[in-house]
């Protein structure tokens, strides 16, 4: 008998399995129903919605100033980035020109966002696929950012430090001494890392050509971010559509062409070096000026409709505000990185296992608050 | 039955032996003997049970950069105590689903295992409760009647997750046992017997296991390391109770002290498996060149010990550094990489000891 | 490519489509929804235009009409287009599906139907996303009440 005869011959059922809102390894509140064959998966349909905040329809009655303090609960391991976007949606609209200190701040505060996401997803993929010891490296180094941003910004996670005009106050005397030193002490530390995961045989047995993602299907289910640079999709806001003080650094955009679970691993640890790159070039010469242009105290933008897009860590996340003219919003509209990315999962993960889900989830990095909104 | 006397330093033994055969017929005396060193070997396993976990909890913390429990007395050395103190007092909570009679009796099955493979070790030269002729092929008979309690724990708990965890278990555990039982025939080839005070004796006037086969024996121990990690279903190889996948595994439906025996089963197991290698591979109770053998009160089980400890330390090592296995990529390992490297290792010690190549 | 020769070629891909630049930084295209299908597959099949990259599908309560504003770029030129459809039929409002053109409208299609009814013919699945399957109502919609739920100022 062939093979194909003798799978005829034995019936096997498929069978439904939760990895349900509560999970381990589902970063966040995430409610995947997969359909399963023995070991390989079927189908994979997520059902979201456990953290959804209604944030759209809240901005619709909001100040644009309150709008901001919103949207530091999508994505709060990018909560900066994500102040940046409104913020400058808002500027664009009201044709403010921020001061260049505002920008060079604005950029290293990001780029430190960054690193601290990236760090975090370092730790929390070492630990879906069992090495448990990466998570407290991770964080080891995580809360030395933490420590900068609480210095300055006022708080660890939610640090609401951009406003509409510029930033809410000046940056902390520290905040120079302390940058430079981190940033010497993680230079030693990625190497680190590199000796931890990425050079072990187990690790790159599990990653390597696993949820393989083409080029044309990144592109069309608009996966941005790490997951469309690693299958070759030049995505990069900060290099296409060029915002704050992105146009005075030179760095590279991380784009590799394999489009497995390894290529967005390395994606992100290029990213790490690159991120350090543009910190180094700007700390030293923060330029002196203006904190905050002068705003009206209520914000009324004119009567149209505004599109900004930065780069998170997860993607490229884009605001559209469509105004008529009064001091709320008509419509705002949150284009978050982690719901395209999530549509990519049943694509990829059809005929694979499920250690290979959990390998590719943790190359995501999805945070659920981004995706629920 | 011949029982070797244990002959702790004061002689407590002998005289309990003594007084006990004096005050009883021949019959009840010696089986009062046998169910005394069982009591003894229970308290032992209980105990070596619950310090391993917080060994354990401590090398995890040290290489996380960490503490660990230190609240609970000095150093946590009470920790698990309290641990085991929760454990007894929880609620045996169960759906009403499962198959009650399989289900109580799965944990039996591998902490009864685990017992009764402690018995045979020899600890030091007096310090041995079974000494048989087919020692080290009684041990590997005994230690894969463990795989039935996980297949049984898995199937009468009637959950998808504990199923496949059973069904993975089983697997691997199969697989596994061939390269262990091959890499001790390994060295039983340097040894001649099976017996394992014999094999103890071999290594005082030879010296290591490891040191008289120098490359195969080298080659039998990672094996051995590699199979015997396998076997008791850690990490690497622990995708059976992945938590960051399928819940807890087999033992899901497990809560109490039921689940409490399966998690002192697997200690044990590491505790069984780290003993084969030392009495195989690194000498038994012996000291290292011979440092403390005239010194006549000096334990030698506490050479034994260290011993174990430094290949336990070895295994929580392997745990706490390296990412898991799929379980494709653990089949593969075994059959195709481990098994035909171990026929080979195996041809090659016997090829070294016709042509009298050992040390 | 300028928005000038943008508009001329979109201009000849079908009938009484609406060009506007104000009040938005890009060209503005306003597709009548029995269009929107075929419009939309030569806007990414046109080696000229080659839209490829959906990177924004919103949906849209005007007041009196209902909508789906879609944010298109070409990767291989780098020029942006939006387009624009409505619907009357507040009703029963039903558009057609452009998933099969840009798969990223899957998700965003089933958000759309979740928080405003829109249903899209050829859908593979509809179904609620985010709220729970029995939950009335739909809220993104300016005519949503809801005094449990909603704090207005």
């Amino acid at each position: 008998m062939t093979d194909q005869e003798i799978k005829n011959k034995i019936k096997t059922e498929e069978y439904f399995v939760n990895m349900g809102p509560q999970h381990p390894a589902a970063h966040g509140v995430l409610r995947l129903l997969l359909t399963i064959d023995g070991e390989i998966i079927k189908n994979v349909e997520p059902d979201l919605g456990y953290i959804h905040r209604s944030i759209e329809k809240m901005s619709e009655r909001d100040s644009y100033q309150q709008i901001v303090h919103l949207t530091d609960r999508m994505d709060y391991l990018s909560s900066n980035i994500n102040n940046e976007a409104v913020c400058l949606t808002v500027e664009k609209a009201l044709e403010i020109e921020v001061s260049d200190r505002v920008k060079v701040i604005r950029t290293i505060i990001s780029e430190l966002t960054r690193i601290a996401s990236h760090c975090l997803w370092w730790g929390v993929m070492g630990m879906d696929l069992g090495a448990l010891t990466t998570y407290f490296y991770a964080f080891r180094d995580r809360e030395m950012i933490n420590d900068i941003f609480e210095e300055t910004c006022g708080a660890r996670l939610t640090m609401n430090y951009n406003a509409p005009g510029g930033l809410m106050y000046d940056i902390h005397p520290n905040f120079v001494k302390r940058t430079k030193d981190f940033i010497k002490h993680f230079k030693t530390k990625i190497p680190e890392y590199d000796r931890l995961l990425t050079g072990n045989i187990i690790f790159q047995k599990r990653t390597k050509g696993v949820g393989v993602l083409t080029k044309e299907d990144a592109i069309s289910y608009g996966a941005t971010g790490p997951v469309g640079r690693g299958s070759g999709f030049s995505c990069d806001v900060r290099k296409h559509h060029i915002y704050s003080a992105y146009d005075r650094v030179d760095f590279k955009e991380a784009l590799l062409t394999e489009g497995d679970t390894f290529a967005r691993y390395q994606v992100r640890i290029m990213e790490l070096w690159e991120s350090i790159s543009i910190i180094e070039q700007l700390i030293d010469n923060i330029p002196e000026g203006s904190v905050k242009e002068p705003t009206k105290a209520v914000i009324k933008l004119p009567k149209g409709e505004f599109y900004q897009r930065v780069e998170t860590a997860r993607g490229e996340l884009g605001v559209y505000i469509n105004s008529t003219g009064t001091k709320n919003p008509y419509r705002v509209k949150f284009r978050s990185p982690g719901f395209s990315n999530l549509s990519v999962l049943n694509h990829i993960a059809k005929g694979s296992k499920i250690a290979d889900l959990v390998a590719t989830m943790a190359s995501f990095d999805f945070v659920i608050p981004d995706i629920d909104r | 039955m011949n029982f070797l006397i244990m002959n702790i330093p004061l002689n407590i033994t002998s005289t309990i032996h003594d007084w006990i055969y004096s005050i009883m017929p021949e019959t009840a005396a010696s089986i009062t003997i046998m169910v005394l060193i069982a009591v003894a070997y229970l308290a032992l396993f209980a105990v070596a049970g619950l310090y391993l976990v917080l060994l354990e909890r401590k090398v995890a913390a040290w290489f996380q950069l960490r503490l660990g429990p230190n609240r609970v007395g000095p150093w946590g050395l009470f920790q698990t105590i309290a641990d085991a103190l929760k454990l007894v007092s929880k609620e045996l909570t169960s759906n009403d689903r499962v198959d009650k009679f399989l289900y109580n009796l799965a944990p039996y099955f591998v902490i009864v295992s685990a017992l009764i493979a402690i018995s045979v070790f020899p600890f030091s030269k007096q310090f041995q409760a079974f000494d048989i002729n087919i020692g080290l092929f009684f041990l590997i008979a005994v230690s894969s009647i463990g795989v039935i309690g996980i297949l049984v724990g898995g199937w009468a708990s009637n959950n998808k997750f504990a199923l496949i965890g059973a069904m993975r278990s089983g697997l691997q555990t199969i697989s596994y046992e061939l390269s262990v039982g091959l890499s001790i025939l390994t060295m039983v080839l340097l040894t001649g017997t099976l017996q394992l005070s014999e094999i103890v004796e071999v290594q005082r006037t030879g010296g290591w296991l490891i040191l008289q086969g120098h490359i195969p024996a080298i080659i039998a121990f990672c094996i051995f390391m590699i199979a015997g990690t396998a076997e008791t279903n850690r990490a690497p190889f622990d995708l059976v109770e992945a938590e960051s996948e399928l819940g807890a595994g087999f033992h899901t439906e497990y809560s109490g002290m039921k689940f409490a025996y399966f998690f002192l089963a697997e200690f044990i197991n590491m505790f069984i498996i780290a003993s084969i290698a030392v009495v195989l591979f690194f000498g038994g109770w012996l000291s290292p060149f011979g440092i403390t053998d005239g010194i006549t009160w000096f334990p030698e089980v506490l050479w034994f010990l260290i011993k174990v400890l430094v290949i336990i330390f070895l295994m929580m090592w392997f745990r706490w550094t390296f990412p898991r296995l799929r379980v494709d990529q653990l089949l593969t390992l075994e059959w195709k990489y481990l098994l035909p490297l171990n026929l080979a290792n195996l041809m090659i010690m016997a090829v070294i000891i016709w042509m009298n190549w050992t040390i | 490519m300028k928005n000038e020769d943008l508009q001329n070629i979109i201009n000849g891909l079908g009938e009484n489509l609406e060009f506007t630049t104000e009040e938005s930084e890009f060209l503005n295209v306003l597709v009548p929804k029995e269009q929107l299908h075929a419009v939309c597959s030569e806007l990414k099949s046109n080696p000229e235009l080659k839209f490829d990259y959906a990177f924004c599908i919103t949906g849209m309560d005007w007041g009196k009409e209902l909508g789906v504003i879609y944010h298109l770029n070409s990767t291989e030129f780098q020029h942006e287009i939006v387009v624009k459809v409505k619907t009357e039929d507040r009703e029963n409002p039903t558009l057609d599906s452009v998933h099969d053109i840009w798969q990223t409208a899957e998700f965003h299609e089933l958000e759309i139907y979740d928080f405003f009814g829109i249903k899209f013919n050829n859908h593979p699945k509809l179904r609620r996303l985010f709220l729970t399957p029995d939950w009335e109502g739909y809220p993104l919609r300016k005519d949503y009440v809801d005094e449990a739920n909603m704090i207005i100022k």
